[in-house]
Order: structure tokens, then C-alpha cells, then sequence
């Protein structure tokens, strides 16, 4: 440990990390746009200037590292006018027109003017114009709203090695956008929303279907039903401000009836159904020589990326819907048979942590009669929008359980929403189904954990399984590529989750997302998982019931028809 | 590129030492050194200077000449000898006589002017003047080139060999003391031993920084990563410079040299020369020099028998002026954006690659060579205190004489832009010398007695830069100089940070609603006029002390630079509306002086605001409210009768 003074304040701070960091952990609030915790520092925003004695200019605290007796100096009268004349500089290229902005009130460019007290515009001048982007099913992006602090093209860059976004042009040309300006639709975006996740500002925010949903639920002659997600009901409740990492899913469906969904389902139930596909796929493409290694293919964002990156690893792609796809086929189904209804009368609503779930339910395979399975997907954002807007306090209500015939789960599918919970829960029934007997313990502490690339070795009945779990794209695209190079032939089963985390760090989840409070979100699953009777999904009573009465077994004649589907090759727009 | 080598014997010889008593090899040397012809010999220079000034139909028209009258001539294409103004340029060499030079030779001129040299007559509205070689009879009545006031007072050094010789030629850079330097380095100096030798001479980096070149190489031996490169930054991109092309295009092996040089002294295995795709004939001739000392052992595997190896590559910019920064252009090597990224960690320590990088200018790079076989007093005994040697400049804008000037450290700015330059043209009074590019500043007639020499420069609010020289004379106002260079900076932002790509756009957006007319003003754009001058000044402030990198801090240079010294002529538009140098379109008023006025008329029909009016041959009036400001009145009249006010 080394010694800096900050303010007059001694500050002990960890050789050659950057200033930043160590000002932060001793409690200085340093303002910055651009800087991504884990990232190579990119001191774009300038923001973070501090004073260090001896240097001429202003430094980026984020970008330089620290040395044994440095003086700082955070807030001096020449730090505080630069950063407010650094947003100042902003405002005259941003549009003031905050009340429409999906970002009203939680916006760090909006934070900033008001800490610095910016009450004027102080510099008037020409404002860029461009278009807003609404090609995409998922993400929306309007340039005019963006202040170029790169967070969404590092991020699809560094982390999720997509590349879809960039900047283009100079000076004060510069804009962020896509391979000869395409629409998102059009360009390489895999749609999981981390650039929506990593954006200060309202310039990248989800596609919203709220008014889709409210139209629906005013609508008399639709039976609008409602699933959601493992990681919704750890992280919506930060919306309402309940502490993160505190499971609200009894209050959640209460708010969801008084929305007026008609049933409420939990796509936990489904996630129990992806393990019976799933696990059997797994045990008969083992068994049969099958390809191998097999992916997971619960994460649209990943299949995306398969499609269009790496379409030579299609064949081990799992053929098994996502959860959402599999629940929103059974309802349509087996739920509309046993019910009396119409499918084409059912208005399908998912809440997902994802934004990429919003270009999946559109995928014309997932479908069938020329009905969508899911017709409508809110994020977690979005549905805590729609409890708000209704006049509805997740603090003030009664917990409710799920409805039948889709509400019963095991909490290995309730760990679908965290990184190495499809594996964990995979494990745990295809242990059951090769050797006929339950695991001595539950708990795989190997795939637990924020890691972006976790393996385990697997001794099932004298079988050697090698697994292994990555999040993030950038994290699958290393090991698919020591895949292709023949270098890993250990592994013959592999969960990939495309957003950092797992589902708990998707690009739907409530803004503000960050390394501690995906950790709170996992945890929580965890707590869930430790304290729940039900473990395993091959002993959920109505998954069982929903293929005695109507699938049949699994991977058979119907499961096949509606639980798997198929990929198609994409071609990349550089 | 199939190159003959050349013979083994002269090579070995050459680089060993060109001083020698046998008169044969003396006489070999002075034919490459082209002091002697055995034929006569015309060059041409076809530079890209010498190429816009029409050089390419000159040597067709020189071709031509040849072929008509049946002289069997050597006819060689040279670089450009620095005197930009005068191009094109053709020399003419013949058997027993002094090479004798002449000027503004458009193709038109060629048949007349050779036709006379070749009769033995000098045609001496023509001339430039001769060179002086003993032993060779001199042209009569004919100036000296080292008289001409132009090259007097110059200290050509690495200028020395441009526009004299064939650039394309290996032997002829030999036999003027080629590659000597690279053959004691390789074969009698340690790394360590070069770097230091470097440091003693004083040479600073020409690039614009100043930063103790030998000192820099020395950084890399610091280093445990023993992959290193070399990099050569030849993305000149600052208006009005263009010494790297001239050297490139001139005398493409004197870098080649430095760099081999530099290379070793820094244990880098391969070179890049970063060039902007804007100059394709350095380019070309780059490739061929490099082509060239391959095929000597110059280059490439196992240098002269030393052990030691190096990789050339070029790599072309697509002509981003922030590619000059060291990491923008790191970037841009490797095949990224050019947007330069926050220090540390330096170039030197993880650079291109992420390998230790050494990142030289041009013409510092040129300057190594000579003080490697010369010595570091050699080069040390010229200059000041803490700038030794020579600069190059690339002198333009309104002065007689433009070109590329070489002079030493210390030399005056007066003494560059009156003497050497010839004074401003036209007979007008000199207002300021734009030095540095951009992001140096202007030195006004009250600091022109200035030595050029890093730390002076500094306290003007200048910098050396790299090199360029843009003089301004009483029709340039200075409001409408930082507007140009605003527009430029702002522009070639890469956009990156905020204040380097906001700030200066807002800067430019208040120069130009100071420099604008305002028929109509609005009470809030009265109080924004008003407040114009605090909000520069404001902006430059916070833009210079937060942006991410070098040109970014010191984007707001033009406006600094200009306020410091020209405060009024700010003062003068933004409260007065008025533009003192009338050079503001906007600003400025034509009237008819009726005692000049005849009433022909011709102004009326010129005017396209319709802005005059009067009977014929009485006087005519301009209407103030209509006039535009174009000037269009003040060029036709014959009487001299319009005049700005």
C-alpha cells in the first residue's frame, strides 16, 4: 500500500492502480461518464479531472495511476469549473427535451448538471441532427441524446467482441453508429442490450412494448396472460427501492393481477421443462455420438451470435427453445386446449431481463397457425414502468403465488437467471437420469460465482463430463475458438449466457447495473436455491404432469414440434 | 522490384571513406557527386512543388528538346532544391562548365532557354544562378547560388543533397557520404554507445515537442520486452508544411539511414514509416530507396555482415492530422481508429503492439546520420544553449520568397522571413508569422527579432512545431487567421474528448459570429457578441488544461495566440463592428469617392445586390444596406474611385 493525499487527506491506495479507483474506495465522489469498471480506461469523458500537484493540466483520475506522495486535489475551483464547463460543452449538443426521455430522472448527464449547477445555457450554438434509430426489435437508439462517451462501443467491442457500434467521422461530426450506417436490424447487433445497460444517457434505451401490453390488457376479447423470468423478481425490486438482492416475486404477481394479467405464470416452470429437453438431449447425443461439445441455447443474444460469427458450431447448438419459447408454446397449447381457448386470443406477455428476448419472440419459427408464441416482452424496467405508471408500490403489497399450470418450480430452474445455474440444474438431472439416483450434493459451487469462464470435471456413474460456463460473448468467443483450434476436446457441455453474469446482468435489467449488484442478484438465487424443498426440475409435479397428459417424453414426436426449434446461418455486416 | 546491387568493390570502398589521393576514384566520386559531367546532363525538379508549378510538362517540353535537336543528354528528375517559388527549376550541366540553374521554367520557356545554354549563352532574366564547383569554368556575369540571397545565410544540412541529387540513385547518396555513418555505427558502436552519442550532439525531436532524441532511444533500454519498433512519423500534417515530403522526395536514403541507425541504437527488429497517402511520389521514391538498399545489404537480413536486421514496412495514413500524435498514430498502425488513448503508459514502454515503441520524426531522424559520422560536436557546435544544430522551415504565405529553408538554431525569425524570404510581397507591411501549425501560435513585428530555439519560442506563446512558417502581412486580420486555424483544428479533432471535440467547435462558432455582420441582431445575440471575448477565453482555458492529448491541449493556440497580440483587432469586431484589416467580408463598407467617380457606370452593372445606383457620368452612390461586400465594384472601377471602409 502506498500513501496519497487527497485534500489535504492522507488516502492509502494499492501500487500503480489508477487514481480513480483509490478515490472511490476512500469515499470521493468522482463524477464520470466513459469509465467501465474492469476495462482499460479510455479518458474520453474527462469527467474525472482531478488536480495533482506537479502536472501542468488537469489529469483523468481514471487514467492515471497512482504514486507515493501525490497530491490531489478533487474539487479545487479549477476541477469544478472545468467538469461544469465540460457539461455545459454537452448540453449545447444535447437536445432539452428531458421530460420525453426514457431517462427523466435517472440520467447521469442530467445528475451531473444539477450537482454542478448548470442553470444556464451557457454556450448556444448549432446542435447535430440525426435520426432515431427504431429499426431494431430491441434497442432504440437516437444519436442526438449521445455524448460520446464510448461506454456502448467498448462494451459491444471489448466485452461482447460484437463490434456492431463504433464511432464515425471527426470532431464534431463524430457520431456512434453502426457499419455504413445501417439500422441495428440490419448490423451485426446480437441484441443483448449491454450497450443500453452501459448508456449514461437516454441515447440507447430498449425498444419498449408498454403500450402494446396496456392496449392488450384494456382489450376485452384478449386473454392476456403473463411469465416471467428467474432474474426478474431478484433485481425489480431496486426499482422501488428495495434493497438488491431481496426476491419480490410474491409482491410481483400481486402487482401483475392488479395489472390485469389474467394468469401469472413463471418461466422458472419452463426452465424446468429446457432441463428434461435439454438434459435428454444431452444424454442421447452422449450416448449416440452425437456432436458434441452441446451449447445451451437458452440466451437469444448467443444463438444471434452463433448464427452470424460462428454459424460452423450451429450443429452443437442444443435445438431447445429458450424458456420463454417453451412456456409461450405451452400455453398456446396445451394451456389453450385444456382451457377452452383460442390461441390466436391469447395475448402472450413475457418480463424478461433481457432485451435481446424482444428479437426472439419475433423470430418467425417461434410461432405456429400464423400466431407468435410470445406476443409481447417487457424488461425489468419496463414492467416496473407499468406496475408505477398504475399507481402500484411493490413495498405495499401482499405476496401471491403463481397460477397453475405453469407456476410450480424447482429452484434449479429459479438458477437459470444466474451464470452456471443451467448448468447446475443440468447436472442435477442428468445425474438422475443416467444413474437413476439423486446427487449427494446439490450444490456446484464450481459454476457459481461472477467469473466469465468457470469449468468443472464431472464424475457421473465412472462417466468423465467436462463442463464449462461462460458470460459475456467475448468470454464464449475464446473458448469457441479454442474449441475450432482442437485445443479443448476435454468439455462436452457448455451454458454460454450473453451478458455478463448471467441473466441477473442483462440489458433489460434496471439501469445502474454493476459487478456488486449482479453479485446481490446471485446471491439471491443462491438464498433461494439453499432454502427451497423442490431442487431439482425433474421432480417438478407439473412439468411431469404437462408431458404425461400432453408431450408424451422427453425430446419425443410433440416435444420435438413445440419445444425445439432451428438456426439459420446470418452474414455478419462487418 | 528487380534492383541491381551495386559493384561490391565501390560499396565497400564508398562507405569505408570517400577521401582518398587516387585521382581515379576521385574523379568516379566527382561524376556521382554530379560536380563534374562526362555528357551534359539537364535536371528537372519534380518534386510535388516543382509538379504543381507545371514541372511534368517541362520535362516533356526538356524531352522534346533533346530529341529535336539531337543532344545526347543524361536528363535526371531531382527533388526539390527549396525554392518553391521559383519552380519549375532546371538545371543545366554541360562538360567542363558549372551547373547553372533556372527559374519559372514553364514549359513554353524551355526551347529558348536551352537552345541559348546549349549555344553557350545565358539567358539571364532566366537564371537562378550557378553552383560553385573548382575546377569547372564558371558561367560569366552569373550569380553564385551560394550568393543567391535565398541559400546565403542557409545551413543545409538535411536539405544538403535535395534538388542536387537523383534521388532515385543509391550511388549518388553514397558517394556524398552515404550510409558511412550506418557502416561505423553496425561495426564499431554499441546500442548503448549510439543513444548516448545522439544525447551529446543535443538533437531534439523535430516533430514539434523538442524532446531529447537521444534521451528518448535510451528509454527503450529500459525496457524488458526486447521486441521493439521504430517508428517514423512522416504524417506532416500541419497547413503549410511540407519539409518531410521535401526530404522524403529529395533524399529518401538519408532517412533510411537515420532509421537503420535508430533501429539499432534502440534493438528495434522492424521499421514503420508512417506516411500520409497525400504525398505518393515520397512514397514511390521511398519504396524504390528501400528496393535499393535491400538489394545492397543496406536493409533487411543481416546489415552489412553485422548480425543485426531490419524490417521495413510503410504504412500510408488516410490523412487524419491527429495521426501525428504518437498514440493516435500507434492506433492507426495497428489497424484501429486513430484516436489517441491516455499516457501512461508511454510509447516507449507499450507502444505499438503493445511492444516498446520509439516514435521519431522525419527530419530528426534525418539529422542522425551526419551526427553519427561526423560527431555529436560536429553537430553541437551549431545552434543555442539548448537547441543545437539546424531547422528546417517551411516558409509560406505573403513573402516574396517561399520555399523550404534550413537554417541554424538562433537564426532570427526577421532574419528568415527578410533576408532569406526577401520580405513580405507586394511591398506590404508585415503583421505576424503563424509558426508551429496550428497548435503553435503567431509572433507579431514586436517579437520578430526572436532566435528560433525551443525555450524562446515558448515565451512568446509559440512553439517550434514542425516546422511550418506562415507569414501574414496588413491585409490579414487576425480574427479571420484564428477562424482559419479554428476551423482546421475543430475539423481534425478526432472527436475522441469532450473539450478538444465540443470546445472548439463552439470556439469557431464564436469567431464566426464576431467576424459576421448582423443587419439584424436580436438583444440576446447583442449581450452574446458582447460576451464573445470572455467566452473564448473561458473555453481555451478549460479545453487546454482537460483534453485527452497534445493537440487537444493546445487546440486553442490560434485564439490564445491571436488575443495576446491582437486584442484589438477582437476588440475592433466584436464592440466596434469593424474588421481593421478589412478582410472581413461582413464588416467592411465599399464607397465612391465622387472626386475619383467619373459615372461610367460599369461598377452598377457589376453589382450583383444591385446595390448601385447614379446617372451616368456623374458620380454613382452605394447603397450601405444593400451592399454585400463582395468587392466586385472595386474591381472593375478603372478610376480607383471605390474604396473599403
Amino acid at each position: 500500500m502506498i500513501n496519497i493525499e487527497v485534500n489535504g487527506q492522507t488516502v492509502q491506495a494499492e501500487p500503480n492502480e489508477m487514481l480513480l479507483a483509490a478515490l472511490r474506495r476512500a469515499g470521493f465522489k468522482i463524477p464520470t461518464f466513459c469509465n467501465i469498471e474492469g476495462l482499460v480506461p479510455s479518458g474520453s469523458c474527462r469527467m474525472c479531472v482531478v488536480e495533482v500537484e506537479g502536472q501542468r493540466a488537469l489529469v483523468p483520475s481514471c487514467a492515471f495511476p497512482v504514486f507515493e506522495g501525490m497530491k490531489v486535489k478533487t474539487h479545487s475551483d479549477r476541477v469544478i469549473q472545468a467538469r461544469k464547463t465540460i457539461i455545459e460543452l454537452l448540453l449545447a449538443d444535447h437536445p432539452a427535451d428531458c421530460f420525453y426521455c426514457e431517462r427523466n430522472g435517472n440520467c447521469l448527464l442530467q445528475e451531473q448538471a444539477e450537482e454542478l449547477g448548470v442553470r444556464s445555457r451557457r454556450y448556444a450554438g448549432q446542435k447535430s441532427e440525426h435520426t432515431i434509430d427504431k429499426s431494431s426489435p430491441s434497442i432504440v437508439r437516437d444519436a442526438e441524446k449521445c455524448i460520446l462517451c464510448g461506454r456502448c462501443v467498448r462494451v459491444c467491442e471489448e466485452i461482447q467482441t460484437v463490434a456492431c457500434l463504433d464511432f464515425i467521422h471527426r470532431g464534431s461530426k463524430t457520431v456512434v453508429g453502426t457499419s455504413f450506417g445501417e439500422g441495428m436490424n440490419i448490423s451485426s447487433c446480437v441484441n443483448c442490450g449491454q450497450c443500453v445497460a452501459a448508456c449514461p444517457t437516454g441515447a440507447l434505451v430498449a425498444n419498449s412494448q408498454v403500450q402494446k401490453v396496456i392496449d392488450a390488457l384494456k382489450n376485452s376479447d384478449l386473454h392476456v396472460v403473463v411469465q416471467h423470468a428467474p432474474a426478474v423478481s431478484v433485481s425489480i425490486g431496486e426499482e422501488f427501492g428495495i434493497p438488491a438482492g431481496t426476491d419480490a416475486m410474491g409482491v410481483m404477481h400481486a402487482a401483475m393481477r392488479k395489472l390485469g394479467f389474467a394468469k401469472v405464470f413463471d418461466t422458472s416452470f419452463s426452465a424446468d421443462l429446457t432441463i428434461m429437453e435439454e438434459g435428454t438431449e444431452l444424454v442421447n447425443r452422449i450416448k449416440t455420438g452425437g456432436v458434441l461439445p452441446m451449447f445451451t441455447s437458452c440466451s437469444p443474444g448467443w444463438i444471434k451470435f452463433v448464427e452470424t460469427f460462428y454459424p460452423e458450431f450451429m450443429p452443437n447448438l442444443s435445438t431447445c427453445k429458450s424458456p420463454q419459447q417453451m412456456l409461450g408454446a405451452v400455453i398456446k397449447t396445451f394451456y389453450a386446449e385444456k382451457n377452452n381457448l383460442d390461441p390466436k386470443k391469447i395475448f402472450s406477455v413475457s418480463i424478461m431481463p433481457c432485451t435481446a428476448k424482444k428479437f426472439e419472440a419475433d423470430r418467425p419459427e417461434m410461432g405456429r397457425d400464423g400466431y407468435k408464441d410470445v406476443d409481447a416482452v417487457l424488461t425489468t424496467r419496463e414492467l416496473a414502468q407499468l406496475i408505477r405508471m398504475y399507481g402500484l408500490d411493490l413495498k405495499n403489497l401482499s405476496p401471491e403465488p403463481a397460477d397453475s399450470p405453469f407456476g410450480e418450480r424447482s429452484s434449479a430452474g429459479k438458477l437459470f437467471g444466474a451464470s452456471g445455474g443451467v448448468m447446475e440444474a443440468a447436472v442435477r438431472s442428468a445425474f438422475f437420469l443416467l444413474t437413476g439416483k439423486e446427487l449427494a450434493e446439490l450444490k456446484i459451487e464450481a459454476v457459481r460465482g461472477i467469473d466469465g469462464a468457470k469449468e468443472a470435471h464431472l464424475d457421473i456413474n465412472g462417466l468423465n463430463v467436462g463442463v464449462a460456463v461462460v458470460n459475456g460473448l467475448g468470454n464464449a468467443r475464446k473458448l469457441l475458438e479454442q474449441i475450432k483450434s482442437g485445443e479443448r476436446k476435454d468439455i462436452q457441455f457448455i451454458e454460454v449466457m450473453t451478458c455478463p453474469g448471467g441473466c441477473v446482468g442483462g440489458g433489460g435489467q434496471p439501469y445502474g447495473t454493476n459487478r456488486d449488484l449482479v453479485k446481490a442478484r446471485m446471491q439471491s438465487l443462491y438464498n433461494i436455491d439453499a432454502a427451497d424443498e423442490l431442487r431439482v426440475s425433474h421432480k417438478n409435479e407439473e412439468v411431469n404432469r404437462l408431458y404425461s397428459e400432453y408431450l408424451g417424453e422427453p425430446n419425443g414426436h410433440k416435444s420435438h414440434e413445440l419445444l425445439h426449434t432451428n438456426y439459420d446461418q446470418r452474414k455478419p455486416l462487418v | 522490384m528487380q534492383i541491381k546491387p551495386l559493384d561490391k568493390e565501390f560499396l565497400t570502398r564508398a562507405l569505408d571513406s570517400t577521401e582518398s589521393a587516387d585521382p581515379a576514384w576521385n574523379e568516379k566520386l566527382a561524376v556521382l557527386q554530379r560536380k563534374k559531367v562526362e555528357k551534359p546532363a539537364i535536371y528537372v525538379g519534380t518534386g510535388t512543388c516543382g509538379l504543381g508549378a507545371g514541372a511534368a510538362f517541362t520535362l516533356e517540353a526538356v524531352k522534346k528538346f533533346v530529341k529535336d535537336h539531337n543532344i545526347d543528354a543524361e536528363i535526371v528528375e531531382v527533388g526539390c532544391v527549396g525554392l518553391c517559388a521559383l519552380e519549375p527549376i532546371v538545371d543545366v550541366q554541360l562538360p567542363g562548365k558549372t551547373r547553372i540553374a533556372f527559374q519559372k521554367m514553364t514549359e513554353d520557356k524551355v526551347e529558348k532557354v536551352l537552345s541559348a545554354i546549349f549555344k553557350g549563352e545565358v539567358l539571364q532574366e532566366n537564371v537562378m544562378g550557378q553552383y560553385r564547383v573548382e575546377g569547372q569554368e564558371a558561367w560569366k556575369d552569373t550569380l553564385y547560388i551560394d550568393e543567391h540571397p535565398f541559400f546565403a545565410s542557409q545551413t543545409r544540412w538535411v536539405l544538403a543533397n535535395c534538388g542536387i541529387i537523383n534521388p532515385g540513385r543509391l550511388e549518388e547518396y553514397i558517394a556524398h557520404g552515404g550510409y558511412v555513418a550506418l557502416k561505423k555505427v553496425l561495426t564499431g558502436m554499441k546500442p548503448i554507445e549510439v543513444c548516448e552519442e545522439v544525447e551529446k550532439s543535443g538533437l531534439r525531436g523535430r516533430g514539434g515537442g523538442g524532446f531529447p532524441t537521444g534521451k528518448k532511444w535510451k528509454f527503450a533500454h529500459g525496457t524488458e520486452d526486447t521486441h521493439r519498433y521504430l517508428v517514423c512519423n512522416a504524417d506532416e500534417g500541419d497547413p503549410g508544411a511540407f519539409m518531410d515530403r521535401a526530404v522524403i522526395e529529395g533524399d529518401p536514403h538519408r532517412l533510411l539511414e537515420g532509421m537503420a541507425i535508430a533501429a539499432y541504437a534502440i534493438g528495434a527488429q522492424k521499421a514503420y514509416v508512417y506516411i500520409r497517402a497525400e504525398y505518393p511520389l515520397a512514397i514511390q521514391r521511398l519504396r524504390y530507396a528501400i528496393a535499393e538498399a535491400k538489394a545492397n545489404n543496406l536493409l533487411g537480413e543481416n546489415i552489412l555482415g553485422s548480425g543485426f536486421s531490419l524490417e521495413f514496412v510503410i504504412k500510408m495514413g488516410a490523412g487524419a492530422f491527429v495521426c501525428g500524435e504518437e498514440t493516435a498514430l500507434i492506433h492507426s498502425i495497428e489497424g484501429k481508429r486513430g484516436m489517441p488513448r491516455p499516457r501512461p503508459p508511454f510509447p516507449a514502454v507499450k507502444g505499438l503492439f503493445q511492444h516498446p515503441t520509439i516514435i521519431n520524426n522525419v527530419e530528426s531522424l534525418a539529422n542522425v546520420p551526419g551526427i553519427l559520422s561526423k560527431g555529436a560536436n560536429w553537430f553541437n557546435a551549431v545552434g543555442t544553449g539548448g537547441s543545437k544544430g539546424t531547422k528546417v522551415f517551411a516558409l509560406s504565405g505573403k513573402v516574396s520568397r517561399t520555399g523550404l529553408v534550413e537554417v541554424a538554431m538562433g537564426t532570427t525569425l526577421r532574419h528568415v522571413i527578410f533576408e532569406i524570404g526577401g520580405g513580405i510581397a507586394k511591398g506590404k507591411a508585415y503583421k505576424a508569422v503563424q509558426i508551429g501549425g496550428p497548435s503553435g501560435g503567431c509572433i507579431p513585428e514586436s517579437h520578430v527579432d526572436i532566435e528560433i530555439d525551443y525555450e524562446s519560442l515558448k515565451t512568446v506563446g509559440a512553439m517550434m512545431g514542425s516546422g511550418g512558417l506562415v507569414v501574414m502581412d496588413e491585409d490579414n486580420c487576425m480574427v479571420d487567421v484564428a477562424k482559419f486555424f479554428m476551423d482546421f483544428i475543430q475539423r481534425e479533432s478526432c472527436g475522441k474528448c469532450t473539450p478538444c471535440r465540443e470546445g472548439t467547435r463552439r470556439m469557431l462558432e464564436i469567431l464566426h459570429r464576431i467576424t459576421r455582420g448582423a443587419k439584424s441582431e436580436n438583444e440576446q445575440q447583442t449581450l452574446e457578441r458582447f460576451q464573445s471575448i470572455i467566452h473564448l477565453e473561458k473555453l481555451a482555458e478549460v479545453i487546454r488544461d482537460t483534453s485527452l492529448c497534445g493537440l487537444g491541449q493546445t487546440a486553442p493556440n490560434p485564439v490564445l495566440s491571436t488575443l495576446r497580440w491582437f486584442r484589438h483587432e477582437y476588440e475592433a469586431h466584436v464592440y466596434d463592428r469593424k474588421c481593421p484589416a478589412k478582410a472581413c467580408t461582413d464588416l467592411i463598407k465599399y464607397e465612391i469617392d465622387p472626386a475619383k467617380c467619373k459615372g461610367c457606370s460599369l461598377c452598377s452593372k457589376g453589382c450583383p445586390a444591385q446595390a448601385i445606383s447614379g446617372t451616368i457620368k456623374s458620380p454613382f452612390v452605394i447603397d450601405a444596406d444593400k451592399c454585400v461586400g463582395c468587392g466586385a465594384c472595386a474591381d472593375t472601377c478603372r478610376f480607383d474611385a471605390i474604396k473599403k471602409v
